[in-house]
């Protein structure tokens, strides 16, 4: 007998703790996305996506590697929704798995190599984000 | 009263100025700064997945040796306190988290987010207090327009953060007054300066640093401060054409109260 899995959608509402039922479509966190012009799929239509269960095609989005994680969406949001979390979390779903990262410790040189004055928050937090 | 201070991996490193220069200002406050020799770096960024466990750990050791000594922990980085604050929380709030960390840390006592958690601009408001502040001020800042740069991780999420008003801050600007420099108030003071994606999409940073710096420099400035590392390093690479120097709040601090590092004593200040 196989071990019952969950949907990914569940898997992505549970790891996230976001409830993307509680969005009215309003677009403010689109609207407030410092990421916006750079993104394929905009933070509402993320949202939505979720709940409609669409996740294999978000795990390609491009917001999965642009969003800054400024809060901005979170914020501004008039319901409480917590977009980011959203985002994060199918993140995690896509790095998660065998060989998916997006970026890896052996890219630190090309990176330190390039630009001495780089802070090492920088590379720390590219590490976290982009990588499992 | 003394702090716990956790200066994050950045102040020992390329953010050596922000570091030196609040350690002699703290000095000459009297307000006394021990550091934990075993702090390790917070992680950088606030993991905001619930099952993201391991990630957290670093900064809940930290919170609990400052629980141990009776103290509140101090940060200065923006984003070490935004990463100390919400894990904080999420030890106080969130059961699974909380019963999981302390799975794994094992310690004697759980921790269940007793430590305070304070930025060292809120230590220079309500422990110093910024009257005080203004008074033991030997070299003000006179004629100085300098626009604060807030940047997100301090401010947002506000119901988590409740570091100021996360549209309308004021902290920064009360502390340029006390120090006698001129604020000026500009849109783009809490909006991203692109962060961490610096390394993935350099004209995007370009782009929101340029609206950042435009937007400071139509209304006046002449110098931004931060207490962001990140920020400061993202602004200066993208602003440099635009010729407006960026601080870190604390070398300014250092300045007006004649402590900054050309000196190798730090001048004790009598009341």
């Amino acid at each position: 007998m196989s071990p019952v899995r969950s949907e990914p959608a569940e898997i992505v509402t549970e790891m996230s703790g976001v409830n993307p039922r509680k969005c009215m479509r309003c677009g403010k966190c689109s609207a407030t996305c410092p990421s916006f012009s750079k993104i394929d799929i905009p933070p509402h239509r993320f949202v939505m996506m979720v709940e409609n269960g669409e996740i294999e095609a978000l795990l390609s989005s491009q917001l999965l590697w642009k969003c800054l994680s400024c809060f901005a969406c979170v914020e501004r949001c008039p319901r409480g929704v917590e977009p980011s979390k959203l985002v994060e979390a199918v993140r995690l779903l896509q790095i998660r798995g065998q060989g998916k990262n997006y970026r890896t410790p052996d890219d630190v040189p090309q990176f330190v190599e390039a630009d001495e004055e780089i802070p090492q928050q920088l590379i720390t937090s590219t590490l976290r984000k982009y990588s499992k | 009263m003394s702090f716990h201070y956790y200066p994050g991996c950045t102040l020992k490193t390329k953010a050596k100025d922000l570091d030196e220069c609040a350690r002699k200002s703290a000095e000459a406050l009297g307000v006394p700064l021990i550091e934990w020799e075993e702090w390790q770096c917070c992680g950088t960024v606030y993991p905001q997945a619930q099952d993201e466990i391991a990630t957290r750990l670093a900064a809940i050791r930290a919170l609990d040796e400052a629980r141990r000594n009776g103290s509140d922990l101090l940060t200065i980085c923006s984003a070490c306190h935004h990463v100390m604050k919400r894990i904080n929380r999420d030890m106080q709030t969130n059961e699974d988290i909380r019963t999981k960390a302390n799975n794994y840390l094992a310690l004697d006592t759980p921790y269940t987010g007793q430590t305070r958690v304070v930025h060292y601009l809120e230590m220079l408001r309500d422990t110093v207090g910024f009257d005080e502040l203004r008074k033991r001020v030997l070299y003000p800042l006179t004629g100085r327009r300098i626009g604060a740069y807030y940047g997100c991780m301090l401010l947002r999420p506000s119901k988590e953060m409740q570091f100021d008003d996360p549209e309308n801050p004021s902290i920064m600007e009360d502390f340029l007054e006390a120090i006698g420099a001129e604020p000026v108030r500009y849109p783009y003071r809490n909006e991203c300066c692109g962060g961490y994606v610096a390394l993935e999409e350099a004209a995007l940073v370009g782009e929101l640093c340029g609206k950042v710096l435009d937007s400071a420099r139509q209304k006046g400035a002449e110098a931004l401060i931060t207490a962001c590392p990140l920020c400061r390093y993202n602004l200066r690479k993208n602003g440099s054409k635009q010729d407006m120097p960026v601080y870190y709040f604390s070398e300014l601090l250092a300045e007006a109260l004649g402590v900054n590092r050309t000196n190798t004593e730090p001048v004790r200040l009598e009341k």
